[in-house]
């Protein structure tokens, strides 16, 4: 069962663990996904993070009935749901297989990682390529993906001057992590490569394609596939 | 019904209560970094709690009314003219079509909410229509400029039309008198801070560095470390989180705050004086103490329910009128 860690008055940190590791980021999910479907009232927020769940809730409605003890209430709700969940390693979580087209304009870093990691760049992308990543939280900027699931021969450490712009789809490899920049932002990750997909547009339903918890795999595509498939997006 | 931009002020935003419901995608609530302050301004108009106004920082923007309209100024003391009348804060005004509304600079705090009749009316994004400068969310995903046009709703009409005769006591809401020290709750790595850190932390003056904005207010004073290099993954934070960089100058973070990080956090300070960190401006200098959650607690459930007992008895008055 997780730790309850207070984060001010009105919000709550689960905690399993406190490292990149991915059994505890599913049994994160598995929690966020017991939670949400529990659907109790006056909880505002439910972030799952790496090794965390983020619970915002209304403190006026948890602390009704003149006791002040809103976390023992919430506490009180949400330890069975926790318990009644199935192991969240055998959770299948949705899998989406993304477009990437590496190298040249679209990953002008790709040359840097692979010699990095001491691999032909062919090598490299097949390698990036390989595991089904998991969406362990997305955070920084709204849709951002933390994907879980790096080989660790591809670890790099992040570069010494962020660029002052990344463009959007960008996707990246920063220590330990991959990830995906849903928009053009600040950044200090190495650029691979970019997806022609929207990851996150406020206007769409859902407005993120990627949500907490889904499976990932990367697949190679050329710069011409690349330009059909952004063309191709609304 | 809608008001046009003359001039933009230093940093104008159109803020509500904030875009909830969203942080497991990344989303950040926003919002106006004091909704005490807004909400009672949307009360004085008769307005919902949820209507949209304009945060105003350090010096206000200039704006004409293109129509009838009424609007309500709480929070910081600032410089206000309508038409060149001198504006008192926390009462309703009306404005007649053409009027101008002109915010001068912030005489003491920092931040004022603009509550205007009807509620800026631009469709929501993600629930909200709080500008979210750092991710370009918003129907105005930016600080207002000159010749912006804000639509306004509907104008409550009586019985809940605003009342120009009577304006409320801002000081329970409002203490900007004096420095009494911010509350701050024990975060969860405040055990790793070293013994001068913990000393210094509710013993020295902080200075707000000019560096400071919605996402968050940077304190330059005592440098706190902590005993060891801690290794933090990435989770979830709040409004007030008091994280600690590397370079052992604090950070508290406002409601413009990513929705995770990965600093050390030695303190939360109590949400109830968080609207009171909204207002310390750049240069101008904090102290801290120590309480604990149960105090906090209990101090935040007076406000909120003193907060919506004055709502209900404006409500109440209005009808009245």
């Amino acid at each position: 069962m997780p730790q309850w860690e207070a984060l001010g008055e009105s919000a709550v940190l689960l905690r399993w663990g406190h490292t990149l590791d991915a059994p505890i980021n599913a049994a994160v999910h598995a929690a966020a996904a017991a939670l949400r479907r529990a659907c109790l009232p006056g909880i505002e927020d439910i972030a799952p993070a790496y090794a965390s769940l983020l619970l915002r809730f209304d403190l006026d409605a948890w602390s009704a009935g003149g006791t002040r003890d809103a976390l023992g209430a919430l506490h009180n709700a949400i330890e069975p749901l926790l318990v009644a969940q199935p192991d969240g390693n055998t959770m299948s979580p949705r899998e989406l297989r993304v477009p990437v087209c590496y190298g040249g304009a679209h990953g002008p870093d790709l040359a840097i990682v692979a010699r990095h990691a001491g691999l032909s760049e062919h090598a490299l992308i097949a390698r990036h390529c390989a595991p089904l990543y998991r969406v362990a939280m997305l955070g920084f900027a709204p849709g951002f993906p933390y994907l879980l699931g790096l080989d660790a021969t591809l670890h790099m450490p992040r570069r010494a001057q962020p660029r002052v712009t990344v463009p959007a789809g960008s996707v990246a490899i920063g220590g330990a992590q991959t990830g995906i920049y849903p928009n053009a932002l600040p950044g200090g990750w190495h650029l691979l490569g970019r997806t022609p997909w929207r990851l996150f547009d406020a206007a769409r339903e859902p407005a993120c394609l990627l949500q907490p918890g889904d499976g990932v795999r990367f697949v190679a595509v050329t710069a011409d596939e690349f330009a059909a498939q952004e063309r191709a997006d609304p | 019904m809608s008001i046009e931009v003359l001039r933009p002020g230093m940093l104008s935003t159109v803020q509500d209560l904030g875009r909830t419901g969203y942080a497991a995608l990344g989303v950040g609530r926003s919002g106006a970094l004091d909704t005490d302050a807004l909400r009672l301004g949307n009360a004085l108009l008769g307005n919902a709690a949820t209507a949209a106004g304009l945060e105003i920082t350090l010096h206000g923007p200039t704006l004409r009314f293109n129509t009838r309209g009424a609007f309500a100024l709480c929070g910081a003391d600032f410089i206000a003219r309508l038409d060149g009348q001198t504006v008192s804060g926390w009462s309703a005004m009306a404005a007649e079509a053409g009027s101008v509304l002109e915010l001068g600079h912030a005489r003491s705090g920092c931040r004022a909410w603009l509550a205007l009749a009807g509620g800026i009316d631009s469709p929501t994004v993600l629930g909200s229509r709080s500008t979210d400068l750092n991710a370009g969310l918003g129907p105005l995903p930016q600080a207002l400029r000159r010749g912006d046009v804000l639509t306004l709703g509907a104008q409550a009409s009586t019985p809940r039309a605003p009342s120009t005769r009577w304006s409320l006591d801002p000081r329970p809401w409002f203490a900007l008198t004096g420095h009494a020290p911010l509350r701050l709750l024990p975060g969860r790595d405040y055990a790793h801070l070293d013994q001068s850190s913990v000393t210094a932390l509710c013993n020295v003056e902080f200075r707000v560095a000019a560096a400071s904005n919605r996402v968050g207010v940077r304190l330059n004073g005592a440098t706190l470390r902590l005993t060891h290099a801690l290794e933090c993954v990435s989770e979830g934070c709040v409004p007030g989180v008091v994280q600690l960089p590397p370079s052992g100058q604090p950070i508290v973070l406002l409601g413009e705050h990513p929705v995770s990080g990965g600093y050390p956090r030695i303190a939360q300070i109590a949400a109830v004086d968080l609207p009171r960190l909204a207002q310390a401006s750049p240069g101008s200098a904090l102290r801290f103490v120590l309480i604990d959650l149960d105090t906090a607690t209990r101090a935040l459930l007076a406000r909120q329910r003193a907060r919506a007992d004055l709502e209900s008895r404006i409500h109440s008055r209005l009808a009245a009128t």
